[in-house]
């Protein structure tokens, strides 16, 4: 399959301050890609010199054949971006919106049929000022879907929604892939890149320190955890060797004709692997 | 063409939808004018004080509108994302910005016009003796207020300090340059300081073409100082105006 989106060792400094130093990766047509990372990783500056916005400093970046740094209106018809930070105009309707940047592209979609697919029929003639957080994201998203774009950048899509939004989001994202729809995503949430991404990417102080299927990265760490309750006290036990381990501990148990109260075998998630990879830093909010 | 259009007739249905905009840049010179046209009586050089003070009150409008106006909109929309996500789409960002010029222009038309409306109906002001060349002043002030506040949106950095700055700006001009009555009496420096604004300039013009009947290049020094000022506010906004909020 050809690559909608190929970095090259891509670089950038903000005064000084290497921000990318050196990112490479590429994502496939069709691919959901996620890019994970703590905040000031690089996340944002990565998207945002693919959607056009930032120069880079160096390296190589190709986006549906594009160079996104003269961002061509070409590549323009057939991209749409969901920004972090980004408000319409409050005055506007959401169909108005809608047909607002319909109106910017040469083959839009059917306005009414994008306002659906985001679920804000019943807020279609609803001032912007009234509709609540959740609701202004999916907004968002309806507006970055009205150019019928090959590639979709989504950061952080789903940030201040609550469980069942950000559920109702993941099931759009995974009917816009089933379309077609390249989609690279920036995220805070493990479990999300987990649900939606064919393949994530890690970032930290602007490289990329892994990158693989979720259930690679998970593969890559070879601890498992072991925990039960002996006389009542938790135990953990962490082993690369969990057969052996658990042989012995249930052997011993059956031996001694006892129970193992509370016992858990649990791999890794993609939020260990994670936290190990980014140094286990709490991100700041 | 038709993007330019479309975009222009969003701009005019979301200026009228908001009323502290459609207050403040539409109606607000047209209430200066309501009470300083009660207020004075008689001439000013020679001239009816509601036909002076209709001009003076027509060129604040054009600052007010394509200076004030103009940066209100733009640097909200800078910082709220707005012109950051308009750049992610095919839309040309020159002819987003026409729109956007188009629109104010629009504004300070009809604004012209219902100045000139109740300027006639209330006060029995005069109408222009030169209307074609009158049209051409509409333009050329919305043309030099708007190069202006296209560059005063690119310095101005706070979207909450906006009104504020401009307001700075637009009304001690507007004293100075005599939009609100006669300047003569002012103390020599202030005089001074009205010398060199463009609103100064844009009123010279507007006196000539509206109550002499005068051909817009009648005065080409005037007229020079006008189109400087535009230019100058023109090459600011060249050098310096960012599609991008501030980092947060």
């Amino acid at each position: 399959m050809a690559d909608a989106i190929l970095v090259r060792d891509l670089r950038k400094s903000y005064d000084g301050l290497e921000a990318l130093r050196g990112v490479s990766f590429e994502v496939a047509e069709g691919e959901v890609f996620g890019l994970l990372g703590p905040n000031g990783a690089g996340k944002t500056t990565t998207v945002e010199i693919l959607e056009g916005y930032r120069e880079r400093d160096g390296g190589d970046a190709s986006v549906l054949g594009h160079d996104p740094g003269s961002a061509p209106r070409e590549l323009r018809e057939r991209i749409g971006v969901v920004l972090q930070h980004s408000e319409l105009n409050p005055l506007l309707t959401v169909r108005e919106a809608h047909r607002l940047f319909a109106g910017y592209y040469a083959r839009p979609r059917d306005v009414d049929e994008v306002i659906a697919l985001v679920g804000l029929e019943e807020k279609r003639d609803a001032r912007i000022k009234t509709l609540s957080g959740g609701q202004k994201r999916r907004l968002d998203l309806g507006i970055a879907l009205v150019g019928d774009p090959d590639l979709l950048f989504l950061d952080e899509p789903t940030t201040g929604f609550d469980p069942s939004a950000r559920r109702s989001a993941w099931e759009l994202v995974r009917s816009l892939r089933s379309l077609g729809t390249t989609i690279l995503l920036t995220t805070h949430y493990l479990d999300e890149a987990h649900q939606l991404a064919d393949r994530v990417a890690v970032i930290a102080e602007g490289r990329i320190v892994a990158l693989g299927t979720p259930a690679e990265l998970i593969g890559e760490s070879t601890t498992t955890a072991i925990r039960y309750l002996r006389d009542g006290e938790p135990v953990l036990v962490e082993t690369s060797e969990p057969t052996s381990v658990l042989h012995e501990l249930t052997r011993d148990a059956l031996a001694a004709g006892e129970e193992l109260a509370g016992l858990e075998v649990r791999r890794p998630t993609l939020e260990d692997v994670y936290l190990e990879l980014v140094g286990g830093e709490e991100e700041q909010p | 063409m038709t993007i330019l259009l479309h975009q222009l007739r969003f701009e005019q249905r979301t200026f009228w939808r908001s009323r502290e905009a459609a207050v403040f840049i539409f109606v607000f010179p047209l209430l200066l004018y309501a009470l300083l046209g009660s207020v004075y009586g008689g001439e000013i050089g020679g001239e009816p004080a509601v036909d002076v003070l209709l001009a003076g009150l027509f060129g604040y409008g054009a600052a007010n509108t394509a200076l004030a106006g103009l940066a209100i909109i733009l640097v909200g929309r800078r910082e709220s994302g707005v012109l950051k996500r308009v750049r992610a789409t095919p839309l040309p960002p020159a002819t987003y910005l026409t729109a956007v010029l188009l629109s104010t222009l629009v504004i300070f038309a009809l604004q012209s016009v219902a100045l000139l409306a109740l300027g006639g109906l209330a006060f029995d002001a005069s109408m222009p003796e030169n209307p074609v060349g009158f049209a051409g002043v509409v333009v050329l002030g919305a043309a030099c207020f708007a190069g202006l506040g296209l560059g005063a949106a690119s310095l101005i950095r706070s979207a909450e300090g906006v009104s504020a700055v401009v307001n700075v700006i637009v009304l001690p001009m507007a004293f100075l340059s005599g939009s609100f009555g006669p300047t003569g009496e002012y103390p020599a420096f202030l005089q001074a300081v009205g010398d060199v604004l463009p609103l100064t300039y844009f009123l010279d013009v507007t006196y000539g073409v509206y109550l002499d009947g005068d051909s817009l290049l009648a005065d080409p020094a005037a007229l020079a100082v006008v189109l400087a000022w535009g230019v100058a506010g023109l090459a600011v906004a060249l050098r310096r105006f960012s599609w991008m909020p501030r980092e947060r």
